[in-house]
């Protein structure tokens, strides 16, 4: 990261990359954590549910890498030298591709949100992270499609329509659980606070999030987090549980400082290609 | 049978899955789930059986109001049918530009 940019009408070709990837990651991250629950389901209707969003995530982040990759083969050689300190994607002779850029990061180069690499522990802990992640998607991809970056404009349009049916049912969901029995309410009731501090991050911006805004191809981070707050309060009420005020929040996986968990996503999703590079199945 | 019951009691009713895959066309029995109310029914229908585009419109309703026919009265039933031939339109003398009748 280069220093503070007074000019804000200017911004650095590698400040769109990052934004780009933090999306991109997170969409990852957070449809591999889903994907682990395939075959592993309470009930076989929601093991596909969940299968099928998870699909969604990585479709989404497979669009923002192609898109990623397009940017990083575009930038100067300087710029491309300095953008990742990944050993192994430093490595890759010519143009990298969306696989180089999934496969070949290590956890510092890494910009998802801290929330999503958190593990899903029990169906109460997943769906109170998927709550919180969906509402602030939905928010986020509907301002996103106003974006002045035309590729970024139509992932947003695309994704809009996934997390409108993501947002409805993880929503559903915490009613269910919230307003179900006296273990459900318990149960969700511990996984909304213990994931609360993982959720600042979200609308906290980043100088690449502020850099983005002033160019208008990012979005308005306060704004979604007005819209956010008020939603998720809604559906708590009307869920009669009670969602956590302020307190401190963890943050850092917008600028690549990420909880121990990341690691071990990576190792599980990364080593078919680092142990059998170029493998194709 | 007491555990047996227990289960049944503790899982979530079935439901029929009807899906119309087109606007115009019929709703067809697409198969059956399980669901707590009938909101999840729906949702869960959206995720079991229109993933690949097959439908534009849900219907579900729990299997226990579906009445059925008995299989063993199938002879009185269906077959008397059999030789009542003029019960088919098939004695009219149609023109060669109708087709798909």
């Amino acid at each position: 990261m280069s220093t503070q940019h007074s000019n804000v009408s200017t911004y650095q070709p590698v400040n769109l990359l990052y934004y780009t990837l933090q999306l991109a990651d997170t969409a990852l991250i957070n449809g591999h954590r889903l994907s682990e629950w395939c075959g592993h389901g309470p009930i076989l209707e929601q093991d596909i549910a969940i299968s099928n969003i998870a699909l969604d995530h990585l479709g989404a982040a497979r669009s923002l890498y192609q898109y990623a990759a397009e940017q990083f083969n575009n930038l100067n050689e300087a710029d491309k030298k300095n953008a990742f300190s990944s050993p192994l994607l430093q490595q890759v002779v010519g143009a990298i591709d969306e696989d180089d850029l999934a496969y070949l990061r290590d956890g510092w180069d890494y910009r998802n949100l801290l929330l999503v690499e958190q593990p899903n522990q029990d169906w109460a802990y997943t769906i109170a992270r998927s709550f919180y992640l969906d509402t602030f998607n939905f928010f986020f991809y509907r301002e996103l499609t106003q974006s002045k970056d035309k590729s970024l404009a139509a992932v947003a349009e695309k994704s809009l329509k996934e997390v409108t049916y993501h947002i409805r049912w993880s929503s559903e969901w915490i009613i269910r659980l919230g307003d179900g029995t006296a273990e459900s309410k318990e149960r969700i009731q511990n996984a909304l606070n213990e994931y609360w501090r993982f959720t600042g991050e979200m609308t906290h911006a980043t100088e690449v999030d502020n850099a983005m805004h002033a160019a208008e191809i990012g979005v308005d981070l306060a704004k979604v987090k007005a819209n956010w707050e008020e939603r998720i309060a809604k559906v708590a009420e009307e869920a009669t549980l009670t969602l956590p005020t302020g307190g401190w929040m963890q943050e850092g996986g917008k600028e690549g400082r990420h909880t121990e968990h990341l690691g071990y996503v990576l190792a599980e999703m990364q080593f078919m290609q680092r142990a059998y590079p170029n493998m194709e199945w | 049978m007491s555990a047996q019951n227990n289960k049944a009691q503790n899982e979530w009713p079935l439901w029929e899955v009807f899906i119309r895959s087109k606007a115009g066309l019929d709703h067809k029995h697409a198969g059956s789930l399980h669901a707590a109310d009938a909101q999840m029914a729906i949702e869960n229908a959206r995720d079991v059986y229109t993933r690949r585009m097959e439908g534009v419109s849900i219907w579900v309703v729990e299997s226990k109001y579906i009445h059925a026919s008995n299989p063993d009265e199938a002879a009185s039933f269906y077959e008397p049918a059999n030789d009542k031939i003029y019960r088919h339109p098939t004695f009219y003398n149609l023109p060669d530009e109708l087709t798909h009748m």
